[in-house]
């Protein structure tokens, strides 16, 4: 076939279309005015000095040599946001898997019940304010005044002010919030698995919950696994709210500094957008090129 | 135990293992839900038992001061606090019903119908569920000031339209609607417009229910960061963060307050969890 007739074949299958383009357009201009032509611009900007003012002038490579070689605030900021990652991202992607799992055990009534439990610190409309409370420097704060009354401490400590227990309390706070979406795809795809699998399974010989587990439920659920684990991981590379609202902007020392809080403190404060789109260049590199490697690897679950 | 599911029982079961794994889920769920009843408990606490050592989880003496203390607060703030309740709910509500319409007329023909572009299209929204909206905030800004929606409702509201979880997971849904039914249709007469709303959208409603349900706690959360400055246009979130970071004098009506913005997404939740697992069981992520 010449690339002509190719052509025409096409634009005849496209006429053919019009009513699917015509219901997708209005989402898809918008999508791509407010996500695909932002990351283009991001990208481009990353080459160039710009600061709002003054037309954008290239200046090549220069953000991202100055940002891995120049900034020990940046270093601090991928030290802390891998830490993030690595800590909360696999601990809250199986956390979510477990508490399904045995959630899923329950009755109805039961299982409704949990779900909410685990579910509602996610989607209480950003109450992590509560453990400012919790943590709070005097002795009225939970924290302290528990530990002074048992007598482990005999003076408050100032948990969000000291380096040493900041990035603690951020991972345990971001864990208390991370089970949300990711969760619920993996209550859902618990109750469409085919319930003969698991006869015919025991007919065969698995012997145990855990081998039941392992060749049944995880191979049945592989596409909620796969969503999950985009979800998880997303959420866990772009702490930054959490650290905001609890640590301060900035931070004792930086201590709570993440790529995204580094981003916004370029891009907000100093008007660096240049520099803060190489910023935000290279957090898109690394989601996207962790989400496809985790994606591979969760392909092979239960083979 | 009465909570393990009867009747189905299945087996492979051991005693010790169930009773060690439901141990594990009332250890965290308790980590879970402390914090909760803990904020629950501050809003119904007098001010000398906010300040009490040492602190305490339940409230013993309870009122409902600290709630007509927020209601005087509002009434001597600035801008009349009805006008902050207003700007929530109407960027909540507008920013839902165009999500809804927008997603599913989009998910319709991704789900069902073959053409060109159609796979390129799908992949690029997959793609971008993989970065969070920090990466593109400048250039956002840039296209926000330029089209002049600084400072207007539509910079938090229209992005939202175009939000790509909900056109996933609308998509996955409908692909289980089956193709006889529209063919049916089609051999009736129907367009494609009259089937997508008089077949497919009445089919998706779990698909729907679950898409208001993300979008209002995200929207219900927005406190129009970075794009409105007018004190006449900021959300009941903006509005509750000033009264909470108020200090001492505050600390009651920022229990209050606290109270008021959490449960009302759950509440929600509450009315509509089996909709929302329903449509995320099938949120496979297919290629």
């Amino acid at each position: 076939m010449g690339m002509k007739s190719w052509w025409s074949w096409k634009l005849q299958e496209m006429k053919a279309s019009k009513h699917s383009y015509v219901l997708l357009a209005p989402y898809m201009l918008l999508f791509i005015m407010f996500t695909v032509i932002p990351v283009v611009i991001s990208i481009i900007l990353s080459f160039t000095y710009f600061n709002m003012l003054e037309f954008p002038r290239f200046i090549g490579w220069q953000n991202y040599t100055r940002l891995f070689l120049e900034d020990d605030v940046f270093l601090i900021a991928i030290k802390n946001t891998l830490l993030f990652a690595i800590i909360t991202g696999p601990i809250s992607y199986i956390a979510c898997f477990v508490f399904a799992w045995i959630i899923n055990e329950l009755t109805p009534k039961w299982r409704a019940f949990m779900t909410l439990i685990f579910y509602a610190p996610s989607i209480s409309g950003n109450v992590y304010f509560i453990w400012l409370m919790i943590f709070s420097g005097d002795r009225y704060g939970i924290a302290n005044g528990l530990l002074i009354k048992w007598g482990f401490l005999l003076e408050p400590i100032q948990w969000l002010k000291t380096e040493a227990y900041i990035m603690p309390i951020l991972i345990l706070v971001q864990l208390w919030l991370s089970l949300g979406t990711g969760f619920l795809a993996f209550i859902a795809g618990l109750q469409t698995v085919d319930r003969t699998l698991y006869e015919a399974g025991a007919v065969d010989g698995i012997k145990n919950r855990w081998q039941e587990l392992w060749y049944i439920t995880l191979p049945s659920m592989r596409p909620q696994l796969m969503f999950g684990a985009v979800i998880q991981l997303t959420t866990s590379f772009a702490v930054a709210d959490v650290s905001i609202a609890l640590a301060g902007f900035p931070s004792v020392n930086y201590a709570a500094e993440t790529v995204v809080t580094h981003l916004i403190d370029f891009g907000t404060t100093r008007f660096e957008m240049g520099y803060a789109s190489a910023i935000a260049t290279v957090l898109f590199m690394i989601m996207v090129g962790t989400n496809l490697l985790v994606q591979k690897l969760l392909r092979r679950v239960g083979e | 135990m009465a909570v393990i599911a009867s009747g189905k029982k299945r087996v492979n079961r051991s005693l010790s293992g169930s009773l060690s794994l439901f141990a594990l889920l009332l250890v965290f769920g308790a980590f879970m839900v402390l914090p909760l009843i803990y904020a629950i408990n501050n809003a119904f606490k007098p001010l000398d038992e906010i300040f009490t050592f040492p602190p305490t989880l339940f409230v013993k003496n309870p009122t409902f001061s600290n709630f007509t203390d927020l209601l005087n607060l509002m009434s001597e703030s600035w801008v009349p606090f009805s006008r902050y309740i207003f700007n929530t709910v109407f960027i909540t509500g507008i920013g839902i019903v165009g999500h809804v319409l927008l997603a599913s007329a989009a998910a319709y023909p991704l789900a069902k119908h073959k053409f060109p572009g159609k796979v390129f299209m799908f992949q690029v929204v997959v793609l971008s569920l993989m970065f969070t909206p920090a990466v593109t905030a400048i250039p956002n800004y840039m296209i926000m000031s330029w089209l002049g929606w600084i400072d207007t409702y539509w910079a938090v509201i229209i992005p939202a339209f175009a939000y790509s979880l909900g056109l996933y997971l609308m998509k996955q849904f409908m692909e289980q609607i089956p193709d006889a039914l529209l063919e049916a249709a089609k051999i009736d007469g129907a367009s494609e417009y009259r089937i997508f709303w008089s077949i497919v959208m009445p089919n998706v409603k779990p698909a729907w229910l679950t898409l208001i349900i993300l979008l209002f706690q995200m929207l219900w959360g927005s406190d129009g960061n970075g794009y409105i400055y007018s004190e006449q246009l900021k959300t009941l979130h903006y509005a509750a963060g000033q009264i909470i970071q108020g200090g001492i004098s505050r600390a009651g009506a920022g229990a209050a307050v606290a109270l008021i913005l959490m449960s009302v997404p759950i509440t929600l939740f509450i009315f509509s969890q089996s909709r929302i697992i329903e449509t995320m069981a099938s949120s496979g992520m297919k290629d």
